[in-house]
């Protein structure tokens, strides 16, 4: 799969997570396997509805009720080099909840409502902090107030005791940055964390995850839909659709050599300064079908230029590898 | 709809363009009958109007003859197998004296049977006021049914409860309907005002609103009531204390409205049709009212419990209806007595029908809201 | 915030006037007035009243100014703490009512505490196990007793105490208590015979903000507020209790505000039928003997007890709300 010179931090093999509810059965991950390299960022891209975020939070087992992982596998490697299956732990277990927040931190898209609106960011903080270290009250105010500084928000230890409609939108989510590396976890996943935000203010919150990550040699995992963001923070990335994997590569390889068509597409369908004035945008045909209409074989065929009648809609494609550190599922390369 | 370049269209296409096509009408009553509280509720609710509307039919006896010989009868039940075969009868009824009290009491004759029908005749009455017939639902054969038909007992005059309980029946539910109507009336139009006008005349609405609400309504409902006078007639009163209990119950519609009113003021498809060039009437009548109607409806519905329980509650004081009129109330009026109770239980059974209808009300309008909430 | 202090401050003195105003208003409805019924009762009972003796009375009373007069005057005798007097009783307003306004409340706020202590547990159990069977079995008791009027479960339970146990469990005193003056060993009694009137009070209380708060945090617990705190790795326990549950709370709190002069209604009826020596029966005699001071003093004192219950519970809401607080909602 990935480059084998370093043992990936975290190894997602398979996954399958499914929403079991009355009126059907909605497979939200149908297939979801990639590395997370240490200290790297990988860049998760794909429409609404990809399951991307259920991606992230079955890895943090918080997938919320009728939700369940059905399948497969999440192996991190801890700090002490040992392993652990993170599918195979109770998800309100002892050991998954020190993982969670103090080894893998989680920062999410919607700083208006990720804070509780009843109490100061800095009980949140704190309490973070309190759960993960055996510290006194009084040191992980400190550290909290730290913490804010370090994300760049300017007098912490005023702002430390404010509520979080205070904060502008911008200050919220670093904030949020702040409670999600309090306690320095080795990887953070960001679940769509500038769109909610204004392009500036987007940039500088992005200057200031890739700052962080320099200075801890923290690995980020990075989910957005935004391909400009992908360019600029992810080192590898893997395409998603409809729940499965459909490519991952390196950045480079991803952009100027896309194999599958659904990245071809969707590099295709960015307006470039480049393009021909007046020419009409390129769009993906067709739209994402509902989760209780998933097509036959390649979810994706319904939609693509390339398919192969009578094998596109009839077999499913399974990820394979195509060259150096690059997998695709797609049967043109099969 | 997406064009899906697949040959063979599935099932699941079909059946989602059906609902891309279906009215909010009949998006709400799919929903609603998925509720099956709900629709319980209501089929009770159908039956009780039923009773309400041809009460004469379902009782047997005129419900104010009273005959102070058959005072607190037991409840007598119909027995269905005679010699084997489908023949419901009831026992005659005979004298004796209770060796206890050397009180005259009356205990079924097992040597008499008198056989029951349904559907059978009785009194003469009108349905709907004037088509003449004399069928009711229960009837006896060769004998009178106010001498033989006890089937929830008597109260302490004698007076046959389950016929009282039909047209109690009548009187209860109708004056839910009444009062809430006037309390929606109220309601919506003061709400409305309140909430599309927004200012002044939002402050001084909202104000009148709070403090009708901080009132504990039941002592002012008392002094209204005791402050009709008592030689009104049955009708007088019933109105009178309609209008009372309405007059403080319209603030929960008005809060509802009011509610509804400010949240759509801000949406843009008013803002769209303000635009447009429509007048403040068309905005209001024609796109803001549909889109709430369903929750008006709901509110309204779970507003009619507690005007039943009101009423109940004010009558068994004696200070809302009073007798010759019947009422839930006033039939729970003669529970009031402990002793009298524990001798006769049975004259607790009306609460049953408070009870039931007042669930059947909360289930429907549960059901109605949960079908209307389009978050939920 | 001060403002909102002092906005509510004035709203609750205008609506304490707009009840005195209500509350005389109810007194003099009727046709005729306290002379009127006494001529009444008095000739039920045989002896006559004149006219000058009737007028005479009329004029011992002040009934023979005009309304806004007979208003400013009762006013005036109440802000100076005379409540006039119970014309039926012969005594005091004050003496007549004495405990029993205490003893009103005292049952009120028993049951509020009572729907309290049940409705929440059972609101948060059934938003977090929703759809369950124990969710479905509280919304059917919770149903269940929202249907049932107050007067009509007080009468089951004391019909069930009469006939099963042969006991009258109306009543806030033992019999040696009644008349004694207060002391410790009379407040323990009081205690004891408690919950019976506080739970047949609070039952339909409760059950209506069983619902409320249920449908509150279900609400809450979809936001993502309470997946970020899950994400920090808090307890399933702790995640709830202390965020969607804090949030949830809010609405609550501030609709205690209501359920008081809904509580002390709802007592005057079962107090009647419980003999619970409080307002209630009191009022229904007074005011069908329409003795003008004893019905207004009672109707005027239920009034002003429940805005100040409701002025603390906002009070309350705000202290408890930081959102509020700081003026945003």
């Amino acid at each position: 799969m990935m480059r084998n010179d370093t043992k990936p931090l975290l190894s997602v093999r398979n996954l399958r997570t499914s929403f079991f509810q009355d009126e059907g059965t909605t497979k939200a991950v149908d297939g979801a396997s990639f590395d997370v390299a240490p200290g790297k960022t990988l860049g998760i891209v794909g429409e609404s509805g990809c399951g991307k975020s259920v991606t992230a939070q079955s890895i943090l087992r918080i997938v919320d009720r009728p939700g369940r992982i059905v399948e497969g596998e999440i192996v991190l490697t801890r700090a002490d080099g040992s392993q652990v299956d993170l599918v195979k732990l109770e998800a309100n277990g002892q050991e998954m909840r020190s993982i969670r927040g103090g080894e893998i931190g989680l920062v999410f898209q919607e700083p208006m409502t990720s804070f509780s609106p009843v109490h100061t960011i800095g009980a949140q903080l704190v309490e973070a902090i309190l759960l993960h270290n055996a510290v006194s009250k009084k040191e992980a105010r400190r550290r909290g107030i730290e913490a804010l500084r370090s994300v760049g928000v300017p007098k912490p230890e005023r702002r430390i005791d404010e509520y979080s409609f205070e904060l502008s939108g911008g200050l919220r989510q670093r904030a949020m940055i702040a409670v999600a590396l309090s306690c320095d976890p080795r990887l953070l996943i960001a679940d769509e964390p500038t769109t909610a935000l204004d392009v500036t203010t987007q940039a500088q919150i992005l200057d200031l995850l890739r700052k962080l990550q320099r200075e801890r040699g923290m690995a980020i995992m990075l989910i957005t839909h935004n391909l400009g963001v992908v360019a600029e923070m992810a080192d590898d990335v893997v395409v998603m659709y409809l729940g499965r994997v459909v490519e991952q590569g390196n950045v480079d390889d991803i952009f100027h050599d896309p194999k599958h068509p659904y990245t071809k597409a969707l590099l295709q369908s960015i307006p470039s300064i480049e393009s021909v004035p007046r020419l009409k945008l390129a769009t993906i045909s067709g739209s994402i079908p509902h989760p209780f209409n998933r097509p036959t074989g390649c979810p994706f065929h319904p939609r693509c230029v390339s398919a192969i009648a009578g094998r596109c809609d009839k077999e499913i494609p399974v990820l394979q590898a195509v060259g150096d550190g690059r997998t695709v599922s797609c049967f043109l390369y099969q | 709809m997406a064009e899906l370049t697949v040959a063979a269209p599935m099932a699941g296409v079909v059946a989602e363009d059906r609902i891309a096509v279906a009215t909010q009408w009949q998006l709400i009553w799919w929903r609603f009958r998925r509720h099956k509280l709900a629709v319980g509720g209501t089929i009770v609710l159908v039956a009780f109007y039923l009773v309400a509307l041809f009460a004469d039919f379902f009782a047997y006896v005129d419900p104010t003859e009273s005959e102070a010989q058959r005072s607190l009868i037991a409840p007598q039940a119909i027995h269905w197998i005679d010699d084997g075969s489908f023949k419901p009868f009831v026992y005659g009824l005979k004298g004796a004296r209770d060796p206890l009290t050397f009180k005259r009491v009356y205990v079924p004759d097992t040597s008499r049977k008198i056989p029951v029908t349904f559907f059978g005749h009785g009194e003469p009455w009108q349905v709907l006021g004037f088509i003449p017939t004399d069928r009711h639902l229960i009837a006896v054969e060769g004998a009178k049914p106010s001498e033989a038909l006890f089937l929830l007992g008597t109260d302490t005059h004698g007076r046959d409860l389950w016929s009282r309980l039909m047209y109690a029946t009548r009187t209860s539910m109708t004056i839910g309907l009444v009062s809430v109507a006037l309390s929606l009336v109220l309601g919506v139009v003061l709400g409305g005002i309140s909430g599309y006008f927004g200012g002044a005349i939002d402050s001084v609405i909202q104000r009148i609103i709070e403090i009708l609400r901080s009132i504990p309504t039941i002592p002012l409902w008392m002094g209204l009531a005791a402050a009709l006078p008592a030689d009104w007639s049955v009708v007088q009163v019933y109105f009178a204390i309609t209008i009372i209990i309405s007059l403080i119950g319209w603030t929960e519609l008005a809060r509802v409205v009011r509610g509804r009113f400010i949240s759509l003021k801000q949406e843009d498809f008013v803002m769209a049709a303000e635009l447009v060039g429509c007048s403040k009437t068309r905005i209001i009548f024609r796109h803001m009212v549909p889109s709430f109607i369903s929750h008006i409806i709901a509110a309204t519905t779970l507003a009619i419990p507690a005007i039943i329980i009101s009423e109940t509650s004010l009558s068994f004081l004696g200070l809302g209806l009073r007798p010759p009129a019947i009422s839930w109330g006033v039939l729970l009026q003669d529970a009031q007595n402990i002793q009298a109770l524990v001798i006769s239980p049975w004259l607790l059974l009306p609460s049953f029908a408070v009870i039931i209808a007042v669930l059947a009300f909360n289930f429907m309008g549960d059901g109605i809201r949960d079908a209307a909430d389009p978050y939920l | 915030m001060v403002t909102y202090i002092v906005r509510r401050l004035m709203l609750a003195v205008l609506t304490v006037w707009a009840i005195s105003v209500l509350s005389f208003m109810i007194i003099h409805l009727p046709p005729g007035d306290y002379v009127t019924s006494y001529i009444a009762s008095m000739s039920a009972s045989g002896s006559a009243v004149s006219e000058g003796e009737a007028a005479a009375l009329r004029e011992q009373l002040g009934l023979d100014k005009p309304i806004t007069v007979q208003y400013a005057k009762w006013m005036g005798l109440i802000l100076q703490g005379n409540f006039g007097m119970a014309m039926e009783w012969g005594r005091p307003v004050s003496d007549v009512i004495g405990d029993r306004l205490t003893l009103t409340m005292v049952i009120s706020v028993a049951a509020i505490i009572f729907t309290w202590g049940i409705a929440l547990p059972i609101g948060i159990y059934s938003a977090v196990y929703p759809y369950s069977f124990l969710d479905y079995a509280f919304t059917l008791i919770g149903f269940i007793g929202l249907a049932i009027p107050g007067f009509l479960l007080a009468l089951v339970v004391m019909y069930v105490g009469f006939a099963y146990f042969g006991a009258n469990v109306g009543g806030l005193f033992s019999p040696d208590f009644i008349e004694a003056p207060w002391s410790m060993e009379k407040v323990w009694d009081l205690t004891k015979h408690l919950p019976i009137p506080a739970i047949v009070l609070g039952v339909a209380g409760t059950a209506q903000l069983i619902r409320i708060m249920r449908s509150n945090l279900l609400d809450e617990l979809r936001k993502p507020y309470v997946m970020t705190a899950r994400a920090r790795g808090l307890s399933e326990y702790r995640v709830i209790m202390r965020y969607p549950v804090r949030v949830a709370l809010n609405p609550f709190v501030s609709t205690i505000g209501y359920l008081l002069p809904y509580v002390v209604s709802g007592s005057i009826i079962v107090s009647l039928v419980l003999s619970l020596p409080t307002v209630g029966p009191l009022l229904l005699k007074a005011l069908i003997a329409q003795d003008m001071f004893l019905a207004g003093t009672i109707i005027l004192l239920l009034g002003v007890m429940t805005v100040i219950g409701t002025l603390i519970s906002d009070l309350l809401l705000m202290w408890v709300d930081p959102r509020i607080r700081f003026g945003r909602e």
